[in-house]
């Protein structure tokens, strides 16, 4: 056994580490009228540019959740689009849903460059979903049949959207935790705050505590807020291999841990989302700890979900996410913890989990302009997910 | 509220659940080694590995461990606001199910609420939902 267990250990020692060495992102709109694929290729060409590499240099490429027609213009481009229609020469290529979350795609891009199948990944995510609402005629819901899977268990009830399953875990925290709508509100006008210093960002408008308590309710206690906005939008991420960072031009910036423990499948069955087993996990691959994080860039999908990922990953403890988010100072861009410092998707718009990698290596690289964190930043968190999906990244420059 | 809703495949796992209120009784699926409960339910029990699981009647009474009211219209025929709740089903521990609780005001509902089964048929499917005792 004990030899077993020492040359496991030689191995993880001799796995090169995995970098993140070029970031790019298309505009970020509702109706752009510019095709899928070119918002794509938008991402890449500046993807491409940062890192100092050409798509010749590319030879991996890794997608969440591949090309998915529902819900309409969720995922309208795959892997296979990008490969024929560039001419890549590609040794890799992955992309699903049945990874951890939307930053599971980074996950599998590392773990392929440290294992040597790929030096260079395009890692990619292009959401559509504004254009689709926007033109029902191309982009048709199919006559709702019967459901099947996991939806079965929830849609009988008109439990529709992902806000009626995470209000439920919100609802918990406020009956239980004494959670308040003006803590959960820091999110929405911290986000507000920081998409007006993003030039990208979507809803570039202050959001007053008061607009937020007069809002629409939509699933209680969620409001019209705590909703992100759809949008059209690429994202990439080039990850490259510790052994190829010679090709590139810029600050690498490394993936020093990930985590994407499960809990059970289910939107229903847990008391707590995976962000928690998750969110612990991550500090098991490292020798850091939450107090050395500069900076946490945490998914917003729904405000409620940035709350799990803070008692999730051990900034506070659990059911003291509202207490540690009141009043917005802590989470402010000079504060202890800056979040979401692009304007998360409730900002920005919904770049759905890439975003938040995206920004985290903005912020370690000191490019933020006006929403650069003070400083001299070094570690991220990353978080992308909600209920049984989670992915966690520590990213650090070293 | 109980307009059209939509319901699920019926397949070899999941018909005893879907159909099981056609006689008023609420049935899960229980492990018959290790009396473990088993749902969604699926052909082998997740403790012991079993595959003697089987259809189990249960009392079909629960408590509410969370709610949402919902006020958003998904879609133009549905009426609003109305309550989607997870209730813990007594007697079979660790087994939650998303339903809706009826017959009551939404902002009656608390966590820790009393509710017990009440079926609604559709098609060729009785949808668990819930109603407030006392």
């Amino acid at each position: 056994m004990s030899g077993c267990r020492s040359s496991r250990k030689w191995i993880e020692l001799a796995l090169p580490d995995a970098f993140i060495t070029g970031i790019g992102m298309s505009q970020i709109g509702v109706r752009l009228m510019r095709h899928p694929l070119l918002l794509t290729l938008d991402a890449i060409r500046e993807a491409l540019d940062d890192a100092g590499l050409t798509i010749a240099d590319i030879d991996g490429i890794s997608t969440y959740p591949g090309r998915a027609a529902m819900p309409p213009g969720f995922s309208p481009i795959g892997t296979d689009d990008l490969i024929d229609a560039l001419r890549m020469q590609v040794r890799w290529y992955a992309g699903g849903f049945e990874v951890s979350s939307q930053l599971g795609a980074v996950v599998e891009a590392a773990n392929a460059v440290r294992a040597g199948q790929a030096r260079h990944v395009i890692c990619f995510r292009t959401v559509y979903e504004a254009a689709a609402m926007a033109r029902p005629q191309e982009f048709q819901q199919p006559k709702p049949g019967r459901v099947e899977g996991y939806p079965q268990w929830l849609m009988p009830f008109n439990a529709y959207s992902a806000s009626n399953w995470v209000a439920q875990y919100a609802m918990r925290h406020v009956k239980l935790y004494g959670l308040k709508r003006e803590q959960l509100a820091q999110i929405a006008i911290t986000d507000r705050k920081h998409a007006m210093l993003n030039p990208r960002a979507l809803v570039r408008e202050a959001l007053t505590l008061e607009q937020y308590l007069g809002a629409r309710m939509i699933s209680d206690p969620l409001c019209l807020y705590d909703c992100d906005r759809f949008t059209d939008a690429s994202t990439v991420l080039i990850i490259s291999a510790g052994d190829a960072l010679g090709d590139v031009k810029c600050t690498p910036v490394r993936i020093a841990a990930a985590s994407h423990a499960s809990a059970r499948y289910s939107w229903d069955q847990t008391e707590f989302m995976a962000a928690y087993p998750t969110g612990a996990a991550l500090w098991k691959g490292t020798d850091y700890k939450p107090k050395d994080v500069d900076t946490a860039q945490l998914y917003d999908g729904f405000s409620f979900l940035t709350l799990t990922w803070l008692e999730g990953l051990g900034f506070c403890r659990v059911g003291e996410a509202g207490a540690f988010i009141e009043g917005g100072q802590r989470i402010a861009l000079d504060g202890e913890l800056p979040l979401n410092t692009f304007g998360g998707q409730i900002g920005a718009g919904r770049l759905h989990g890439f975003g938040f990698a995206h920004e985290s290596v903005v912020q370690l690289r000191g490019q933020g302009g006006a929403r650069q964190i003070p400083g001299d930043p070094r570690v991220a968190v990353a978080a992308s997910g909600g209920g049984p999906l989670a992915t966690a990244l520590l990213l650090t420059r070293d | 509220m109980s307009a059209s809703r939509l319901l699920p495949r019926l397949d070899p796992d999941n018909r005893f659940f879907w159909t099981s209120g056609a006689d008023g009784v609420l049935r899960l699926l229980q492990c018959k080694d290790c009396a473990t409960f088993v749902h969604p339910p699926r052909p082998v029990c997740p403790h012991c590995l079993s595959e003697a699981v089987a259809p189990w009647e249960v009392a079909g009474t629960a408590v509410v461990d969370s709610f949402t009211i919902n006020r958003q219209k998904w879609h133009p025929e549905m009426e609003v606001p109305f309550v989607i709740a997870r209730v813990a089903i007594d007697g079979a521990p660790g087994v939650i199910l998303t339903t809706n609780i009826i017959n009551c005001a939404p902002e009656a509902v608390e966590i820790g609420d009393k509710v017990q089964v009440i079926f609604e048929r559709q098609d060729d499917v009785w949808l668990p939902l819930f109603q407030k005792v006392d």
